[in-house]
Order: C-alpha cells, then sequence, then structure tokens
C-alpha cells in the first residue's frame, strides 16, 4: 500500500482557463468489439504531419495485414501499412480530409485477414533503436495531432531528456478509446513504459490521467505495483478533469510544472509526450512485429443510440462504422476527433486514418452550426478561458484589420485551437475560425 | 439508417456552453430585482412608473436608432431593458416624468448607438444619461431635500431630507463609532434596508448585496472589481479621517462598484487591468467626495475610468504562455 501512494501524484502546477465541458463518457464500460469488414478499404498515403508517403504498392498486388503499403525518405514522414489482406484495386487521388487530393491505396478485402509473413517480434535496447522502431511501426501522435513518433523521441544532443509524460488525460467529451485501451491492456502499456524508460534512459514516468477514470488510475497503480520498479520511477498523476489538459503544453505544465516556450517543442524542457495508445502499439509492435494498422475507436455522439468502441482497420469508411452502430436520427454532421478540437468531415465516404480516435455524429437538433452569431460584448470570457493567455477577442479585431505587427506582439502563434474561448463566448464568436485567420495572416506577414 | 450525401462542415468546437447576451443580461436583470422592489417598498409606487418609463424610452430608443440606422434589430439581447433600469435606479423618486426619457436619449442613441451599438459604447450609457440629466436639472436630479423613504409610514410632515452624503458634506454625519453606539439616522441596519434619503435603486445596500453576491455566484461578473472598488474608497475615506462604513453605504457606491463599473464593454478583460481599474475608480469617487465640489462622484469616477480602459489594458496584457521577447535580428532575416 506505502508504494501504491508514492506512485499516485498530484498535479505539480495548476494551468489557467479552460472550459468545464460536459464528460459524455458514454462508451466508456463497451469493450472494444471488432466488426466486419466492408467490401473497400481506401488508405491515404498522408495520414500525418510531414511529407506524404509514397505507394509501394500498384493496383493488382496482393497485400496482407500488417504489410507496408506506403512510405518516403523525408524526415517527417511515417510509412503507413496495409490494415487489411485483399487485392489493391487501385491508387488514386481521393480527397482527403483537409480537402486537397491525396494518394489513395484502394484495396478489396479477401476476408482472410492473413498476417504478412515477414513480421517478427523486434528487441530494442538503445534509444536509437527505439526511434527507428517507432518509425518501423508507422507511430504518430494518435491523440488527434498526427505528429511522426520517431521524431518525438529521437534524442537531441542540446536538451536531454529526463521525463517521459504519458498522455492519457483523454480531456475531450465523449472519447472513451485511450480508457478503454487502460482497461483492456493495462499489462502491455506498462510493459511498453517499462521499454521506454530503459531505452530513453529518463529519469521518470508520468502517466497523466484525468481523475474522471478512477478505474483507469486504479488499474495503472495495480500492475505498476507489481513491477520491479522499487524507486518508483513510473508514477501515476491525477489531474483535474477540466478542458484542456491533455494538450501537451499544458499536460507538461501540470505533471512538471515546466513551461514550453513559444514557438519550442517539449523536448526543449527536457521532457517527451507520448500517448498511451501510443504506447500499447508500439508495444505491441515489438512483441509481435505487426505495425500501427487499426484504431480502437469511440463512435458516438447525440445521433448514436448505442455509442460503443470498435477496433476499425485504418482506411475503412466513417459510413461502414456508422452502419455498425443504431442511429437516433440521421447525423447531419460527423466528426473525427472529440467535439472540442475534432473535424467536421465533408463526407461520409471519408476513411479512418491512423490518428483517429473517435467518431461523433450530430443530429440536426444538436449541429450547433445554425446559431446566430451576436456582436462581442468584451465579457472577456475568452481571454479567461485560454489556457495559454491570449485574448481572442483582441486577436479577432487584429485579424479583421490585416494587423501583422499586433497579431506577433500577442503571440497568436501559440494558439492549439483548443476551443475554450468559442465554447465560452456568450455572443457565439466563431473565435477558433478567427485565430486560425489570424494565424495565417501573422505566418505570411513574416514572410 | 441513412446517412446523408451532404453533412454540415464547420470549424471547431462542435459544443456550447450554452450561454448567450441575452442569459447575461437576464442574469442581470435577476441581480437588479431586488433593489427594484426595494425601490417600490421604500419610496412608493412612483419609481414603478420612473422605471418603466426608463425601460421603455431606452427601448424605444434602441429600436428607433437601429430602425433609421439601418442595423438589425437588436432587442432581443435585453442590453437596453439594463440600461434603462440602471438609469431609473439612478433617480430620484420625484423627477419629473419625461426626464428619463432625455437621459434614455443620451444613453442609448447618443452614447450607444451612434458608436456601433453593444459592446461599441466607450463609456457606460446609463451613467451618461445621468451625468446630463444632473448637469441640465441639478435642481431636479440633486436637490437639497431628498425624499423620504417609508413617506407612508414616517406621515406627511416629515416626507424630504437632505442626502447622506451631504451630511458628510456639512460634518453631521456620524462617526464610525456613533453609528453602532449613539441612536442616529444613520444606523448601520437602517442603512442596509436602504431607510436613507437617495435615488431609486441606490440606497437598500442589502438588496444591492444580494445581486451583486448572486452575479458573482453565476460567474456573471468577477467579484474583483467591486470589492477592489470599495475598498479602495473606504480605505482612502478612512486614511482622511473620514468614517469607511458610511461612506460605502451613502450615495451610489454600491450600485455604482457592482453593477455600473463591471459594465462588460467599458472595463478592462484582463484579470490585472480589473484590478487598475477599480482603484482608479474607488480611488477618484474617494477624491471627488472629499475634495471635489460636488457631493457624488461614483458616476464621473466609473465614466472618467471607462474613458481610460483602452489604455489600462494595454500596459496590462498578460504575457502569452512561454514568453519569450522577440529577437530583433532574427525577425529582419526571416
Amino acid at each position: 500500500m506505502h508504494a501504491k501512494t508514492e506512485r499516485l501524484l498530484k498535479p505539480a502546477c495548476r494551468s489557467r482557463g479552460g472550459a468545464r465541458v460536459p464528460h459524455n463518457k458514454n462508451a466508456a464500460e463497451s469493450p472494444t468489439r471488432h466488426i466486419p469488414l466492408p467490401e473497400t478499404v481506401a488508405v491515404p498515403m498522408r495520414q500525418h504531419i510531414g511529407a506524404p508517403c509514397l505507394p509501394l504498392v500498384k493496383p493488382g498486388d496482393k497485400v496482407t495485414v500488417g504489410q507496408r503499403i506506403g512510405d518516403a525518405d523525408a524526415p517527417v514522414c511515417a510509412p503507413i501499412h496495409a490494415g487489411v489482406s485483399g487485392e489493391v484495386v487501385a491508387v488514386e487521388p481521393r480527397p482527403s480530409y483537409s480537402g486537397a487530393m491525396t494518394d489513395t491505396v484502394v484495396i478489396a478485402p479477401d476476408g482472410l485477414q492473413t498476417d504478412c509473413p515477414d513480421l517478427r517480434p523486434v528487441t530494442v535496447n538503445t534509444a536509437e533503436e527505439l526511434v527507428q522502431a517507432a518509425r518501423d511501426c508507422g507511430l504518430v501522435g494518435l491523440g488527434g495531432a498526427g505528429f511522426p513518433t520517431h521524431i518525438k523521441l529521437t534524442p537531441t544532443q542540446s536538451q536531454p531528456i529526463d521525463t517521459l509524460i504519458i498522455n492519457a488525460a483523454e480531456c475531450e467529451p465523449y472519447i472513451t478509446s485511450d480508457y478503454r485501451a487502460i482497461m483492456e491492456e493495462a499489462p502491455l502499456i506498462l510493459q511498453g513504459v517499462y521499454t521506454l524508460l530503459r531505452c530513453l534512459g529518463v529519469q521518470r514516468v508520468i502517466i497523466g490521467v484525468e481523475d474522471n477514470k478512477p478505474k483507469a488510475i486504479e488499474a495503472l497503480l495495480r500492475i505498476a505495483a507489481d513491477e520491479q520498479d522499487l524507486q518508483n520511477r513510473v508514477q501515476v498523476m491525477k489531474l483535474p478533469s477540466h478542458y484542456p489538459h491533455g494538450a501537451e503544453k499544458i499536460l507538461v505544465l501540470a505533471t512538471t510544472g515546466r513551461r514550453v516556450p513559444m514557438g519550442k517543442l517539449p523536448a526543449s524542457v527536457g521532457c517527451a509526450v507520448m500517448n498511451i495508445t501510443g504506447v500499447a502499439v508500439l508495444q505491441h509492435y515489438l512483441n509481435t512485429g505487426m505495425p500501427l494498422t487499426r484504431r480502437r475507436l469511440t463512435v458516438d455522439g447525440p445521433a448514436v443510440a448505442d455509442p460503443q468502441n470498435l477496433w476499425v482497420p485504418v482506411g475503412v469508411s466513417i459510413r461502414h462504422v456508422l452502419n455498425q452502430v443504431e442511429l437516433i436520427a440521421p447525423p447531419t454532421k460527423i466528426l473525427m476527433g472529440g467535439p472540442m478540437m475534432g473535424i467536421a468531415q465533408l463526407s461520409p465516404d471519408m476513411p479512418v486514418l491512423k490518428q483517429n480516435n473517435a467518431i461523433l455524429a450530430f443530429d440536426a437538433a444538436h449541429d450547433l452550426s445554425d446559431k446566430q452569431q451576436a456582436p462581442c460584448i468584451r465579457c472577456g470570457r475568452c481571454a479567461s478561458a485560454c489556457p495559454m493567455s491570449l485574448m481572442p477577442t483582441l486577436i479577432e479585431r487584429f485579424a479583421k484589420i490585416n494587423d501583422v505587427e499586433n497579431l506577433r506582439r500577442v503571440g497568436v502563434g501559440i494558439c492549439m485551437e483548443c476551443g475554450s474561448c468559442a465554447y465560452n463566448c456568450p455572443a457565439h464568436r466563431p473565435l477558433v475560425q478567427y485565430m486560425r485567420l489570424a494565424k495565417e495572416i501573422e505566418r505570411k506577414g513574416r514572410g | 439508417m441513412e446517412i446523408p450525401k451532404k453533412l454540415t462542415v464547420s470549424a471547431s468546437p462542435h459544443l456550447h456552453c450554452g450561454e448567450n447576451t441575452r442569459t447575461l443580461m437576464l442574469d442581470v436583470l435577476l441581480a437588479l430585482a431586488p433593489a427594484a422592489v426595494m425601490s417600490v417598498i421604500l419610496f412608493g409606487w412612483r419609481c414603478l412608473l420612473l422605471m418603466a418609463i426608463s425601460v421603455a424610452a431606452c427601448v424605444g430608443f434602441e429600436y428607433g436608432a437601429r430602425r433609421v440606422l439601418g442595423r438589425p434589430n437588436s432587442l432581443g439581447d435585453l442590453s437596453a431593458v439594463v440600461t434603462g433600469l440602471l438609469l431609473a435606479f439612478n433617480l430620484p423618486a420625484n423627477l419629473p416624468w419625461w426626464m428619463p426619457v432625455i437621459g434614455a436619449f443620451v444613453a442609448i442613441v447618443i452614447v450607444k448607438q451612434f458608436f456601433g451599438g453593444i459592446g461599441q459604447n466607450f463609456v457606460n450609457p446609463a451613467l451618461v444619461g445621468r451625468i446630463v440629466l444632473l448637469v441640465s436639472f441639478p435642481d431636479a436630479m440633486a436637490p437639497a431635500e431628498w425624499p423620504l423613504p417609508l413617506p407612508y409610514i414616517a406621515g406627511v410632515d416629515t416626507v424630504t431630507a437632505a442626502s447622506p452624503l451631504a451630511a458628510l458634506a456639512n460634518g453631521t454625519a456620524p462617526s464610525l463609532q456613533e453609528m453602532f453606539t449613539t441612536a442616529t439616522a444613520y444606523d448601520p441596519l437602517s442603512m442596509l434596508l436602504g431607510l436613507r434619503p437617495g435615488s431609486l435603486g441606490e440606497t437598500c445596500a442589502a438588496a444591492l448585496l444580494l445581486g451583486g453576491l448572486y452575479l458573482c455566484i453565476r460567474r456573471t461578473i468577477s467579484p474583483v472589481i467591486p470589492l477592489v472598488f470599495m475598498g479602495t474608497t473606504a480605505a482612502v475615506t478612512w486614511a482622511c479621517g473620514q468614517n469607511p462604513l458610511f461612506h460605502l453605504l451613502a450615495g451610489g457606491l454600491m450600485l455604482g462598484a457592482i453593477f455600473m463599473a463591471t459594465d462588460y464593454t467599458t472595463c478592462p478583460i484582463n484579470f490585472k487591468g480589473k484590478i487598475l481599474y477599480a482603484f482608479g475608480c474607488g480611488l477618484l469617487t474617494a477624491l471627488i467626495r472629499l475634495f471635489g465640489n460636488m457631493p457624488e462622484g461614483v458616476s464621473v469616477a466609473i465614466v472618467l475610468m471607462n474613458i481610460l480602459v483602452p489604455h489600462i489594458e494595454r500596459i496590462t496584457t498578460p504575457k502569452p504562455f512561454g514568453y519569450v521577447k522577440p529577437k530583433k535580428e532574427k525577425g529582419a532575416a526571416q
């Protein structure tokens, strides 16, 4: 018991602002289940921040589960693997979630789900081997950003990393995929944590979980206590359930008390942040050789009658995923990701990507887009909600008059678009949209 | 179920807290309700008439001005109702019935709509309405003899009296000790309940505090401005040898600090800015009361600080998260 209490930490620092969003973790206790395969699977060659992959297969090729089907030499890039076995029927440009056309490998599954014969367990002992494994696994930031993990883990000469932070905050409403990962794969996660601890040479690992998931905290503590980790180098931190505690800079502040400087990565303050599902995926790859080919998705939203968690191979269409659940009303807005930062999709035929963690369906009654905008009354709720201490209402004014100088002065570039300002705005101003515009104006003004 | 081919695409976030301008204004109206009820109890039915005329005039001018200026109707946000009620709270109960209409015109048409409507006015509309009435009709707005509360109880021969602030000016106000120990017209309980001469809504401190507490609990306003404002006035008057409690309960300080200085549009957004602004309001109020030739200083103090808000905001803008000073030569190279 003594070791257990020491392992459970309180936040090192309080963060400011944020939003008191509803939790709506409706799918929390629903075990992840497999779904039948669709007739075709479309795998886009850009599922991460950085250079797109080049297709490694051509129409007519047979592919197997875990086979690499896209890669590129660019430094910031993560390979893409097939999530189904079958035959490639097309390699063609298709619209991606951002609206741009992206090369897409279309596979017709054979239903056998044959594993790729080349898959072998991987042994890692050094940081370099770990970085290589993260790249081979195709791992990207699984919270939604999709930044290639191996870049984040690459050690730099200037600033050694002493703390690894595992992000299990899952602060967005509805999403339960990280929670289900903890409940279903806690031993695998802890094994992965100790692998990272050993290879990266960090002094400690902090797993940050919001306090609305007591069972997850309990599960992590129980397994951590079984390990022969006498110095308590792996600790669990109970974070307040307050959006956006899962945002990288906020998580670093809450867990370590360190502030990541403007325009820098967490590595500049000696921290590396990894999503908890990412740890499970990486350790699964080390144990079996199976890379990232499928995601655990929370399917929920006001239009969904039976919220669930589903195992979905990358490339399956949203339409097929939504067909696996019961809908209350026809969805008019479909999100990839959470309701605070998720992206509204153009079409139900968009494919599921590696970094997706949820598909949320909103019906007309819960679709906010028809809300009337009103003039700003300067109530200041946006400014007090901003975790980055920005003043969204002021930035909106500067953006409207193209004031590059002032936009730079107020530091608009650090806005992470968490949406806390717009969530709290009584005038329903589309503040996140203005923040994006302002960032673009500032970036262009810099030349 | 069939999934439509065409979907709504909009920027995140896709959830909202559910509040809007109207709900905020409704909260303010609810917070003003106890003081409104108390004004009718204390000064009689004429208060209801003045409040109704003031609110109706503000709503009418808001509608008319938007119509003439070719802007969309904005009555739904209820801000004109709040302005009308606050204006009425600043008037003596025996004011001629047509005067609030002039105040409403100044507040809504000149101060608010000429500058672009809600959110754009740089001073508090109700306060400017009051100040214009005060300088135009000093005898009616600041009479030597104010109507006394509860006239139907007090009897017919004593229906008016000097305001407590006049008592301060001529040195007949009780000291802090006398307020609690000796029999005086200004004992703390009477002043809390509003049993003293004054404007409609300013006398009953208990009702105003109740409303302020409600607004703070609902997080409609932050308690910073009222606390710093009242604290500063109390501290400065106490330091100058006067009775701070009397200063808090006399005149329009409570009404001004809780409901006027906290007006969103005309107060700073930042926490530090709010402190600086409220400190300025409190200091000016005390200085005008102590050394000015006007009996009351709250409204002028707030309006003067309203004008300084852009400058206060400029010097109190918080540093963004992880702020690093930009390097000049690096910016030029890029």
